[in-house]
């Protein structure tokens, strides 16, 4: 299931979008950068509550396919800026990081296969 | 400080020092993405690239937070990539304590940012096949991460080191 088909299901709010046709083929939740950086796969959507620059430049090195940023305030417009510049599919909702979570991975476990 | 000098092997392709300021966290990790983008561009293979790439982000991002400013040297060989870290201190006290997965004495400031797990310096030591940690308290740090090219010199024989 590619970025666009995950942002439709979930209703994500576009923030910053270059890449819809990346392949998600993963979740994480981690509102640690290091655990990020130590722990998500490539191709792994990121569900944080954080939206600060570094954000980027972790989806960024760990080759993800989308950050969601659940429920909280609007990223700077800097934040955007820089996921369009370096490719990063940034997106958000106002869902909290759990039901983010559940509703990802149910949609990810039905899975390109079973559909 | 400055780090020793590993056995030279292999031709230098490439080397470039990057300036890291103390306090610089609102932009940390543009050292990171810079030297990715710059290892893409030399075709260095894209595993190592991968682990290079978070070594340089935990060690950017600790010069950033812990010290007075630092630097990050990149050099990029046919048979390895090597980044050298140092800083103008404060330097560290116990260098096993710091190696300790969970360990932190990031600020609060940092901790509102997501940093402070604990997990920079085991996760940059378990991504390099060489990693030298080097500290004078009072003065400074220096690290020095070596990443085979080759297959056969890495460290989980070749197997990449994902747990
Ligand atoms: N360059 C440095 N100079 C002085 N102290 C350092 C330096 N780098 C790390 N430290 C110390 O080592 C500790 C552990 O570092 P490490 O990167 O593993 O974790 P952290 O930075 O606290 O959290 P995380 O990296 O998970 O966000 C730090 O909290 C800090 O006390
Ligand atoms: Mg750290």
């Amino acid at each position: 299931m590619n970025a666009r088909e995950v942002a439709r299901a979930l209703g994500l709010e576009a923030v910053a979008f270059p890449h819809p046709e990346a392949e998600v083929e993963g979740g994480f939740c981690s509102d640690l950068l290091s655990r990020a950086m130590a722990e998500a796969s490539p191709g792994e959507a990121w569900i944080t509550y954080q939206r600060h620059l570094n954000v980027v430049a972790v989806a960024k090195l760990k080759e993800l396919s989308m950050v969601i940023l659940a429920r909280g305030p609007e990223p700077e417009p800097e934040v955007a800026a820089r996921a369009e510049e370096e490719g990063v599919n940034l997106l958000r909702s106002g869902a909290g990081m759990f039901e983010l979570a559940g509703r990802l991975y149910t949609l990810l476990s039905r899975g390109p296969r079973n559909r | 400080m400055s780090p020793s000098t590993p056995a030279k092997r292999g031709r230098l392709l490439y080397r470039r020092t990057f300036y890291v300021p103390a306090g610089a966290i609102a932009d940390v990790g543009a050292v990171s993405t810079q030297v990715r983008r710059i290892l893409r561009g030399l075709g260095v293979e894209p595993e190592v690239v991968r682990r290079v790439s978070i070594i340089c982000f935990e060690g950017e991002t600790n010069i950033a937070i812990f010290t007075k400013g630092g630097r990050i040297t990149l050099m990029v060989w046919e048979d390895r990539v090597e980044l050298f870290f140092s800083d103008s201190g404060p330097g560290i006290e116990d260098l096993e304590l710091v190696r300790r997965p969970g360990y932190s004495t990031a600020p609060d400031w940092a901790r509102e940012l997501g940093f402070g797990a604990g997990m920079g310096i085991p996760n940059m030591e378990k991504n390099a096949d060489v990693f030298v940690l080097r500290s004078r308290p009072g003065k400074g740090t220096a690290i020095r991460a070596t990443v085979w090219r080759s297959r056969d010199e890495r460290k989980g024989s070749g197997a990449g080191t994902r747990a």
